[in-house]
C-alpha cells in the first residue's frame, strides 16, 4: 500500500490503486457515511426541501460518540476554557443552526469518494491483483481531501491517538495486536492525504 | 460546485439538495439588540459585554490533522500567503492554538463553521 497522488496538468490529481486498496477505502467511507447518518428525509418537491431546511433545527447537544464529537465539535469553549452556562448555551445554539449543514457536507465528500471508486474499471494484468488509476478533477480533489481527513479523524479518534508520542507507540504495535490493521490503514490514509495536499499546492 | 449525478446504491442518500447556509435564520440580529436594551435580563443565552471588542477564531492543535493540510486550509479558505499560513500552522502546532481571523461575531461563526467543515478544531471567543 504505497499509493501516492501526483498532480495532473488540469489541476487535478491521480493515484494508482489496487483492488485491495479500493475495497478498503470504499469500506471505510461507507462506514463513515453510516456513522454520520442519513440526511433529512427528502420531501416531494424541492420547495418542500427548502422549507424543511429552514424550519428543521439541528441537535443542540454534542454527539455521544467520540468520533462524531470530534467531527462536530463545540464552537464555543475549547481546551483552555472551562465552559460555563453561557458558553454551553452559545455552543448549543450554534450547533442547532449548523450541524445539519456540516453533516451534509461531510456526507457529500464521502459520497464523492465512493462514487469515484465505483467509477473505476479495474483491470488485471499478468494474473496479479487488478488495479486502476484514479484520476480526480480539481473539485473532486477537494472533496477527497475532506473525506480522507474525516476518515483519519475517525480512525485516529477510535485508536485514541492523543499526541505524537502515541503515534510512535502505535507504529511499534506487534502484528498480533487487534489495532494493527487500523493503524496500517491510518498511516496509509495519511500518505494519500499528504500527497494529495502536495499535488494541490504545486 | 459540480457534483456527479447520483447513482448506484448511494443514490437515495444524496437525491435531495443539501441545505444552504444562507437560508438559516440568524439569531445574532435578534438577540444582540435585546441584550443592549435590557442589560439586566438574565434570560439571554449569551451576554455580549463589550460590543466594541472584536471576536476571534481560534484553531486548536490536534494530533491527527496533517501540518501540510492545516497550511493548505489556511491558504485556501482565508486566502493567506504560503508564509503566513505556514506560520499560523506552526503556532497551532507548537503553542497549541492560534488566532486565525478576527471580526464580528457573525463573521467568526462563519469561519468556525468553515473550519469544522475542513475538519479543523476551531472555536470563537471575544478577544479580551
Amino acid at each position: 500500500m504505497a499509493g501516492h497522488f501526483e498532480s495532473l496538468p488540469d489541476g487535478g490529481a491521480a493515484v494508482p490503486l489496487d483492488e485491495v486498496e479500493i475495497s478498503i477505502l470504499r469500506s471505510l467511507a461507507v462506514q463513515l457515511l453510516e456513522l454520520i447518518g442519513p440526511g433529512e428525509e427528502p420531501g416531494d418537491s424541492e420547495a418542500e426541501d427548502l422549507l424543511a431546511s429552514v424550519f428543521n433545527d439541528g441537535p443542540s447537544e454534542p454527539p455521544a460518540d467520540p468520533v462524531l464529537a470530534r467531527l462536530f465539535p463545540d464552537a464555543y469553549g475549547g481546551p483552555d476554557l472551562v465552559p460555563d452556562d453561557d458558553v454551553r448555551a452559545a455552543s448549543a445554539e450554534f450547533r442547532r443552526y449548523t450541524e445539519n449543514d456540516l453533516r451534509a457536507r461531510k456526507r457529500d465528500d464521502a459520497l464523492a469518494l465512493v462514487r469515484a471508486l465505483d467509477g473505476l474499471s479495474v483491470s488485471s494484468e499478468g494474473g496479479g491483483p487488478g488495479g486502476a488509476v484514479l484520476r480526480l478533477k480539481p473539485d473532486e480533489c477537494r472533496q477527497w481531501l475532506g473525506a480522507l481527513n474525516d476518515l483519519r479523524l475517525a480512525i485516529g479518534t477510535r485508536l485514541e491517538v492523543t499526541d505524537e508520542e502515541d503515534g510512535g507507540e502505535l507504529l511499534r504495535l506487534p502484528d498480533t495486536d487487534p489495532r494493527k490493521p487500523m493503524v496500517m490503514a491510518y498511516l496509509w490514509l495519511g500518505g494519500l492525504q499528504e500527497t494529495l495536499v502536495e499535488s494541490l499546492m504545486d | 460546485m459540480h457534483r456527479p449525478p447520483p447513482g448506484g446504491s448511494m443514490g437515495r442518500v444524496s437525491a435531495h439538495p443539501s441545505p444552504t447556509i444562507t437560508l438559516r435564520p440568524h439569531r445574532c440580529t435578534l438577540s444582540v439588540p435585546v441584550e443592549i436594551e435590557r442589560p439586566e435580563s438574565s434570560e439571554a443565552p449569551f451576554a455580549v459585554p463589550e460590543p466594541d471588542v472584536p471576536w476571534v477564531t481560534i484553531v486548536h492543535n490536534d494530533p491527527v490533522n496533517l501540518m501540510s493540510y492545516v497550511s493548505y486550509v489556511f491558504q485556501s479558505y482565508f486566502g493567506y500567503s504560503k508564509d503566513k499560513a505556514h506560520q499560523l500552522m506552526l503556532d497551532v502546532h507548537h503553542k497549541g492554538r492560534a488566532v486565525v481571523s478576527s471580526g464580528t461575531r457573525e463573521e467568526m461563526e462563519r469561519d468556525v463553521q468553515a473550519m469544522h467543515g475542513y475538519g479543523l478544531w476551531a472555536t470563537l471567543q471575544q478577544d479580551r
